[in-house]
């Protein structure tokens, strides 16, 4: 049986106490080893996992010859954003999962191949890219995110005028204020949108589109318009106690150490609260993130509280892992129904109850149903409340025409136009909180059809 | 991104005007609208109301109390000095129309959030009467401004060295007890004014508004750092408001979220201080 080269890593009593990236990337030689492992499928199903089709048995042959730039340009064709990829893609659901080596043994360690190559890059100096014939369109995307900067580098290769317009003061969506420096080093973000202002995009940061600009003006100053505001509005639990001082949506508590870096106070301004008992509601990528990063502002516990079960918790299952290492507790089947209230409404521990799994619901998981009588109190100082987000109608402010669905998303058909003519929308805004790649595949093929769209035109 | 100051000045101990060159922003802007700036690379994201708007020049004014890091640390821009970071017009617009009377009440510096609302209010065919308030007359801003714009303008003072010797909802409790028809009250100052008003005019059963100030991070919706109880229901005050019917807030949650960073914001203040006795532009 072939297993894959083991991902060196930061040992977890260490990196608890640091803000370091966890896995710390293949060497030349372990990728090397790792990349001839690959079969060079002549059908290979592991493309079909990847929702930007890389051609992943070339750019892996090529680390085999240790021609690491050729391999870096066969993954820039297909993906703007290796390095990050590389890092957050959730491989052992996509590309990996269809790699037949995983049949006998372990697939090929694709996603770490990947950030290898996207690394070696970075040391050898990014190569700035051509600029191409302008074609005197001009493009608006809104939303920095991974759907936007993909959009805006795919229209700017395609010789348009593109500006990109972001509500917050950094450049990156989630990869900037959700995720954090452990997983994606924020130097990474900023490399890979670099890269896209060399191809001549302009980044306007501060604008909050349905503020200061409204959609439909928007229209009318451009050709055409790209959305890709993101799902970033935070859901709450409507439960009693949720407003106490304590209680943090994930996104405020990750935007308060990811953007506006508290976890450098007072060297940095904004402060955060991090208590010594951390409960933390909800079982995805967003929930391991929040747990992970209390721990390294130095909690005592953290406690990760889901009412279903392992099989259904949604992060990927290195995230878990992870932070099972690092001391993180999970108390699984079990759901809040009220935050107690301590002094001056502080939050004094978080009344749970236990359930169990019944027949299937809509989405075909098993539903959790609460067990009578087995109401219990975790002991906690703060709650993360990381159970989802759908898109902030910040944007549709003034613009009430472009049709939406009940849950917020913007209509679009298969080539991502929407209700109204010359507007293309993708990512997180369109299918609800999903994954990075998923949005970049949206905003690849958004500017296919933006461009065909404005070809149309002339 | 990188904003020019245009002018700053000093109208009372601890509170200053600074004008900022930001045209896209003065263009959107309407009156109850409020801005989040950050100053520099470590700054932290503050919110102030929009005190003035200027669509030639392209510009918008503030106009803030020195409460501490940040806002000291303001202190020390000057004219041709920049922001990093200024962001809006963020919030729903007040929601002006004509009505017949409005007064209007403001504390401190909420003087200044109110000024542009008077003006619209007027604008818009209302007979408005504002009431004033400070300290004392030394900390009163904007009283010209306020006349300016004003039908009936009415000061007081905690120590009565200028106007009524009290509170400014004392005068509003008067106009409300006289047989002067009173179709909206706009009460904006430090959240315990907006209570104590809130609770003066509910028995009178006139629409009032108060205008929140909870902590804010990024004023659009996504972090909910600053959500307010309102009517028992959840809202965010960065978007939902920052004007909400005054009858239905719970000021006293409030209040206690305003205080959770207390030790952190000493903290930071004591730092500043140190690193540079607070007067020159480092950090
Ligand atoms: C904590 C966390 C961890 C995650 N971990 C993973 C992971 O490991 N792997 C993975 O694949 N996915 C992960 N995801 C999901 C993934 O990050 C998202 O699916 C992806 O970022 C969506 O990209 P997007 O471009 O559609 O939107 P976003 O990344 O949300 O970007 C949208 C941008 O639009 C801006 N914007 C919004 N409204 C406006 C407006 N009105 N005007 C101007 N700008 C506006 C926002 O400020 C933001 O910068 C994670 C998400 C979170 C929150
Ligand atoms: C919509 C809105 C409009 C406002 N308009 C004005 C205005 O026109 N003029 C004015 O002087 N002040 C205004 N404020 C209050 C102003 O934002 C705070 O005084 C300022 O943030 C204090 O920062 P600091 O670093 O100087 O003081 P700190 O020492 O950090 O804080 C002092 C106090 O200010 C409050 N505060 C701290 N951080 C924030 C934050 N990020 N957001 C909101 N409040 C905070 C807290 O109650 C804190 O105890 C407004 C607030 C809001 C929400
Ligand atoms: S982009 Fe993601 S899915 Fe595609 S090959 Fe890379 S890691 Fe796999
Ligand atoms: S399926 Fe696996 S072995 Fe085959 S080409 Fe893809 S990565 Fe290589
Ligand atoms: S300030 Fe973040 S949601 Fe209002």
């Amino acid at each position: 049986m072939s297993l894959k080269q083991e991902m060196p890593e930061q040992k977890p009593k260490e990196r608890i106490g640091n803000f370091g990236e966890v896995a710390l990337g293949y060497t030349e030689q372990q990728a090397v080893i790792e990349a001839g492992r690959c079969l060079e499928c002549n059908n290979p199903l592991c493309v079909t996992g990847c929702p930007v089709n890389i051609d992943i048995p070339g750019f892996v042959s090529q680390i085999k010859n240790k021609d690491f730039d050729r391999a870096v340009g066969i993954l820039k064709d297909s993906n703007a954003l290796p390095a990050i990829c590389g890092r957050v893609c959730p491989q052992e659901e996509q590309c990996e999962k269809f790699c037949v080596l995983g049949k006998k043994g372990e697939p090929l360690a694709i996603g770490r191949l990947e950030r290898f190559c996207a690394d070696y890059e970075r040391d050898e100096g990014i190569k700035s890219p051509e600029k191409p014939e302008p074609t005197g369109k001009n493009v608006a995307v809104i939303g920095a995110g991974p759907a936007g900067l993909t959009a805006a580098a795919e229209l700017a290769k395609a010789g348009h005028g593109v500006t990109i317009y972001e509500a917050l003061h950094e450049p990156g969506g989630v990869l900037t204020y959700g995720i954090p420096e452990f997983r994606l080093p924020k130097d990474i973000v900023k490399q890979e949108v670099d890269y896209i202002r060399n191809l001549g995009v302009d980044i306007k940061v501060d604008y909050v589109i349905g503020r200061i600009k409204t959609l439909d003006e928007l229209r009318d100053e451009f050709d055409a318009v790209f959305v890709g505001t993101g799902a970033g509005l935070p859901r709450f639990m409507g439960i009693e106690g949720e407003n106490l001082n304590g209680v943090y949506s994930a996104n405020e508590f990750l935007t308060r150490v990811n953007l506006m870096k508290a976890y450098r106070f007072p060297d940095y301004d904004t402060p955060i609260k991090c208590g010594s008992k951390v409960v933390v509601v909800g079982a995805g990528n967003v929930a391991m993130d929040a747990a992970r990063s209390a721990l390294r502002l130095g909690a005592e516990e953290v406690t990760v509280v889901y009412r279903r079960s392992e099989t259904e918790m949604s992060a990927r299952i290195e995230e878990v892992e992870h932070a099972k290492e690092e001391g993180v507790i999970f108390n699984l089947l079990t759901n809040p129904v009220r935050i107690l209230e301590g002094e001056n409404k502080t939050v004094n521990g978080v009344e749970c109850v236990e359930m169990k799994l019944g027949g299937p619901d809509e989405s075909g998981r098993r539903r959790p149903v609460p067990i009578e009588g087995s109401e219990h109190v975790i002991d906690a100082d703060i709650v993360i409340v990381a159970i989802g987000t759908s898109p902030n109608p910040v944007i549709f402010a003034g613009s009430e025409e472009l049709e939406t669905t009940s849950k917020g998303t913007i209509v679009v058909d298969e080539d991502t136009m929407s209700s109204l003519e010359g507007l293309c929308a993708g990512g997180d805004v369109v299918t609800g909180a999903a994954t990075v790649i998923s949005a970049m595949g949206a905003g690849k093929q958004a500017a296919a059809t933006i461009s065909r769209y404005l070809g149309d035109q002339s | 991104m990188s904003y020019n100051i245009l002018e700053t000045r000093n109208l009372v101990p601890d509170v200053n005007l600074m004008k900022v060159e930001a045209p896209d922003i003065a263009k959107a802007a309407k009156a109850g609208q409020f801005v989040i700036l950050r100053i520099d690379e470590s700054g932290e994201r503050i919110p102030l109301t929009i005190a003035d708007f200027d669509v030639d020049e392209g510009s918008i004014t503030v106009i803030y109390q020195v409460m501490g890091k940040t806002t000291k640390q303001l202190t020390t821009l000057k004219i041709g000095d920049t922001l990093q970071d200024f962001v809006g017009p963020l919030g729903t617009p007040s929601d002006i129309r004509k009505l017949g009377t409005v007064v209007m009440v403001g504390g401190g510096v909420g003087v200044a959030p109110v000024y542009p609302q008077a003006r619209a209010y007027r604008g818009a065919g209302n007979h408005v009467i504002s009431i004033i308030g400070a300290r004392n007359e030394e900390m009163l801003i904007l009283e010209d401004e306020m006349a300016e714009v004003s039908d009936e303008l009415y000061v007081a003072t905690d120590d009565g060295s200028k106007g009524h010797h009290g509170f400014v909802t004392d005068i509003v409790k008067d106009i409300l007890d006289s047989d002067q028809q009173v179709d909206r009250i706009v009460i904006i100052g430090p959240p315990i004014m907006m209570k104590v008003g809130a609770g003066v005019t509910a028995p009178y059963g006139v629409e009032t508004l108060v205008s929140l100030n909870p902590i804010m991070i990024d004023g659009t919706g996504m972090c909910g750092g600053c959500r307010v109880s309102v009517g028992g229901e959840t809202k965010f005050a960065c978007v939902d408001g920052p004007e909400f019917d005054a009858s239905g807030v719970d000021f006293d949650l409030m209040m206690s979220r305003l205080s959770l960073y207390r030790p952190q914001e000493k903290e930071a203040l004591e730092s500043y201080n140190k690193k540079c006795g607070g007067d020159c532009k480092c950090h």
